[in-house]
């Protein structure tokens, strides 16, 4: 497996998208420090971009990458090794550049504005801890539909709407059902509703590490009583870890029955 | 060597093999004929653990096949279609299949034999589809195992490379190893296969040496007595 990782971290350096993505998000943070002009608000309005935009080059990433790289997976899959570290290699190789692109692309600015003397060393690594997940998070769901689906424009197609549904449309549907029950008790609801869309939890989690959960109201105060505690937090991160988990998991129950 | 029992396969309503029983004793040239869409790569790719059989059974050197890795450190296989990562250079793909492999290998001469020095240094992208061809072959045969599976050896290749091919596939034979290929190619099957299988429509119609495929159909010629076969059914 680690050979496969090798070989696929190897093959995206040499591609041009590492090194764009790389850019966008180092002057993306040199931007916003420089029109901030303060670590913590420029950490809030980074939060909004991260919970969007990551999974947005996760999933776009991921499927294309999984598509592009066909030929190598077919020229592996007749040597002796196992396809589970196969498509686990690859999916490590997208899942871990992604990452170290935006740790390295963000983590730079912060660094050069003075981070370790500020206050907000937490927040930001939190942010980039959430980054992090959501780029493995949307890799792995990426190549879910990638080898359920050979068709490519389709495959395109569900990872634009899976996207799309989570970060735009989750969060319309989950405001409705709060007003058309809000005669009902909506506590569990929300908590339950909240831990099955990995966008809603990583904004979550970020507002009430910023302590700025009042703007949320009631919810927020019901969010604050869960998450806001040791336990709350650790258990937020464990449902993100399943929301990794079960993907792979699943890529690789897929990966052992597929014809190729 | 080979053992297929029963051995079926459907994709979605079309069914690729139909209770195919095959046995490959080892060492010899064996070839799969068959018209387009007969079953002929599918068999290769049940054996190779890429396609996974709906029903029946398939061992390698008397081990079942099902779930299993490791017996494909002893086959080298061929791909009909010779396509690479486009974005990797000749040499750099040879090196990544040596280290994933981790087994001895002897690419030079083969890279010399087939006269691709100077296109060591160039992206696999950038090659003709007879030289990737070429690429395709030093990677089957520069590693030593004991079965060779070949899927349409003979794509694109120029009169030189094809003897040089047809040399190297009988050096290989007299080294006692098991050789498994299929070709539309008559001239080169006759010229270099022991025994031939005849798939249609994903069951074998005929097993056994040209000769008495030969005898059987009446036939002087194996065009024909593969087209005779063809319309009277023969089983084995």
């Amino acid at each position: 497996m680690f050979k496969i990782l090798k070989y696929s971290v190897y093959d995206l350096m040499r591609s041009r998208w590492s090194y764009v993505y790389l850019l966008f998000y180092l002057m993306l943070g040199f931007v916003l420090l420089f029109l901030n002009n303060d670590l913590s608000k420029a950490v809030i309005t980074l939060m909004n971009i991260i919970v969007v935009l990551v999974p947005l080059i996760g999933t776009i990433f991921g499927i294309m990458y999984y598509y592009n790289s066909k030929e190598f997976t077919d020229l592996l899959l007749a040597q002796p090794i196992r396809r589970s570290s196969i498509f686990l290699g690859l999916y490590l190789g997208v899942a871990g550049s992604l990452s170290l692109s935006l740790i390295i692309g963000l983590g730079l600015p912060f660094l050069i504005y003075g981070l370790f003397k500020s206050g907000v060393i937490w927040d930001f690594s939190l942010l980039l801890l959430i980054g992090t997940s959501l780029s493995f998070i949307f890799t792995a769901l990426s190549f879910n539909i990638a080898i359920s689906q050979d068709n490519k424009i389709k495959g395109f197609g569900y990872t634009v709407l899976l996207w799309l549904f989570m970060a735009v449309i989750y969060d319309g549907l989950f405001l409705l059902s709060l007003i058309v029950f809000e005669e009902y008790p909506l506590d569990r609801f929300s908590i339950i509703a909240t831990m099955l869309n990995p966008i809603d939890l990583s904004r979550i989690l970020i507002l009430l590490k910023l302590d700025i959960a009042a703007l949320l109201g009631y919810t927020g105060a019901v969010f604050q009583k869960f998450f806001g505690t040791q336990s709350g937090l650790i258990i937020a991160l464990c449902v993100l870890m399943l929301w990794t988990v079960f993907p792979v998991w699943r890529l690789l129950h897929r990966a052992e029955r597929k014809d190729f | 060597m080979i053992l297929i029992e029963n051995l079926h396969k459907k994709f979605g309503k079309n069914k690729v093999l139909q209770g195919v029983e095959l046995n490959f004793e080892a060492g010899g040239i064996y070839a799969i004929l068959g018209p387009n869409g007969s079953g002929k790569s599918t068999l290769i790719k049940c054996i190779l653990g890429m396609v996974l059989p709906d029903q029946g059974s398939l061992s390698v050197s008397g081990h079942s096949i099902r779930g299993k890795w490791v017996y494909r450190e002893q086959i080298n296989y061929l791909p009909q279609i010779a396509d690479f990562p486009g974005n990797l250079k000749v040499k750099e793909l040879l090196s990544m299949i040596k280290d994933l492999r981790g087994q001895p290998s002897e690419e030079s001469e083969l890279v010399k034999l087939f006269e691709l020095q100077s296109y060591l240094d160039k992206k696999l992208s950038t090659l003709s589809g007879g030289t990737k061809q070429k690429v395709n072959l030093v990677l089957t045969f520069m590693f030593d195992s004991s079965l060779l599976i070949l899927d349409e050896p003979t794509t694109g290749l120029d009169p030189s490379s094809l003897i040089s091919l047809k040399r190297l596939i009988r050096t290989e034979k007299e080294m006692g190893k098991t050789i498994l290929l299929s070709s539309h190619i008559m001239q080169f099957v006759e010229e270099i296969a022991d025994e031939i299988v005849y798939l249609l429509e994903g069951k074998i119609y005929f097993k056994g040496s040209i000769n008495s495929l030969k005898e059987l159909t009446g036939e002087n010629d194996v065009e024909h007595a593969i087209a005779a076969i063809a319309t009277t059914k023969v089983y084995v």
